[in-house]
């Protein structure tokens, strides 16, 4: 993350001054302070929300019950959590709300499977595998129903916008699978933790 | 009823009933689910509240790359490349926004679609980028921020390639139904 961050702030500057648009790069650190700042304000209150619920889904058993159906498949991607360890059951329902595209209560139960991931986590600087697995599979965006993409269609007058649903979960899921294999793989090829 | 009626009408009621089925559940277990509620909901402002540095410097950072114009300059260096695979220019600077910034992502399909057109194969193309993505910075910053973890390892190389694997068969499978 620290090369990330230093090579994108440096290229920026760079590219800003070869363009003759460091006014706008200087003007964006501020806009961009700004909106991060927002955005996770506005998280605070569906954040509640779904962590409030998630706490009932998770006293009254629902988690539990998600974690042992999906233990087969959480044994090969998870491979280093414990397969009855509850993360495995919020990353279930995280991925649920994503395909579902309720992305406003994706983030919070999956921050959530976050912080069960980091509990058995060696080392608490350093990211996991199920976490680089976990990610590599939320990155991808696995929808089922594009609604937001729908919705700008419709906004144009495109006269079957249903259409692009079935091409969309071609893409989705092969991007999708791609990011499992590749995580497996650099799982192999990386040193360890 | 059609078939777009149906998927509205899924969309409608998810949330509304996985609610329900949680909420009776836990009453059905004898759960206090007020009490329970409340418990949980007291992390969220906790959890809101450590992202936000996180945030500030990925948002920051991808901001400021933005407004360097050099989106602008990888633009120019692909559409040479990419006109022979008959992809319309504008859909490029969508194929590198699409993995820094979710709302900037909308911003520029909504343009595509309103400049296009609806029949447009650039607009479908677009589709199914934009319908197909999340963005891979935005997601890294906070999940790793909200546990404080600052060394990614693949991480990000995996996000990434991930991202170039969908704009591909995104590609692909625009040629296939559209083309």
């Amino acid at each position: 993350m620290n090369y990330i961050f230093y090579f994108l702030v440096i290229i920026s500057i760079i590219a800003g001054a070869i363009n003759g648009k460091l006014q706008d790069v200087v003007n964006a650190i501020l806009t961009g302070a700004d909106v991060s700042v927002k955005v996770a304000f506005s998280l605070i209150g569906i954040m509640a929300f779904w962590l409030g619920i998630m706490r009932i889904a998770e006293k009254s058993g629902i988690i539990n019950f998600i974690t042992k159906l999906l233990k087969p498949i959480a044994k090969y991607l998870f491979n280093e959590v414990p397969h009855d360890n509850k993360a495995i059951g919020d990353i279930a329902m995280c991925f649920s709300a994503n395909a579902l595209g309720l992305t406003n209560a994706a983030t919070p139960i999956g921050l959530k499977a976050m912080e069960e991931l980091q509990e058995v986590n060696k080392d608490k600087s350093t990211a996991s595998n199920a976490m680089c697995m976990f990610l590599a599979m939320n990155t991808a965006g696995f929808q089922l129903v594009p609604a937001t993409v729908i919705a700008v269609l419709v906004g144009i007058g495109y006269k079957n916008p249903t259409e692009i649903i079935m091409p969309t979960l071609i893409v989705t899921t092969t991007a999708f699978l791609g990011a499992i294999i590749t995580a497996k793989i650099f799982q192999k090829l990386w040193s360890e933790q | 009823m059609t078939f777009q009626n149906f998927i509205n009408l899924i969309s409608l009621w998810t949330l509304p009933i996985i609610i329900l089925i949680i909420l009776t559940v836990a009453v059905c277990k004898k759960v206090h689910v007020y009490e329970e509620f409340t418990e949980g909901a007291k992390d969220g402002f906790k959890v809101a509240i450590n992202i936000i540095p996180y945030l500030v410097a990925i948002m920051v950072a991808i901001s400021m790359l933005r407004a360097s114009g050099l989106i602008d300059m990888c633009e120019h260096l692909m559409s040479g490349i990419l006109n022979k695979l008959s992809i319309p220019a504008d859909v490029i600077p969508l194929m590198i926004v699409r993995s820094l910034s979710g709302s900037a992502a909308l911003g520029v399909f909504s343009d595509i679609a309103n400049n296009f057109g609806p029949d447009s194969y650039a607009t479908k193309l677009a589709a199914l980028i934009v319908g197909s993505s999340e963005t891979t910075f935005y997601v890294l910053a906070v999940y790793f921020g909200s546990v404080k973890i600052s060394k990614v390892r693949y991480a990000m190389l995996t996000g990434i390639i991930a991202d170039i694997i969908g704009i591909v068969a995104a590609i692909a499978v625009a040629r296939m139904f559209f083309l």
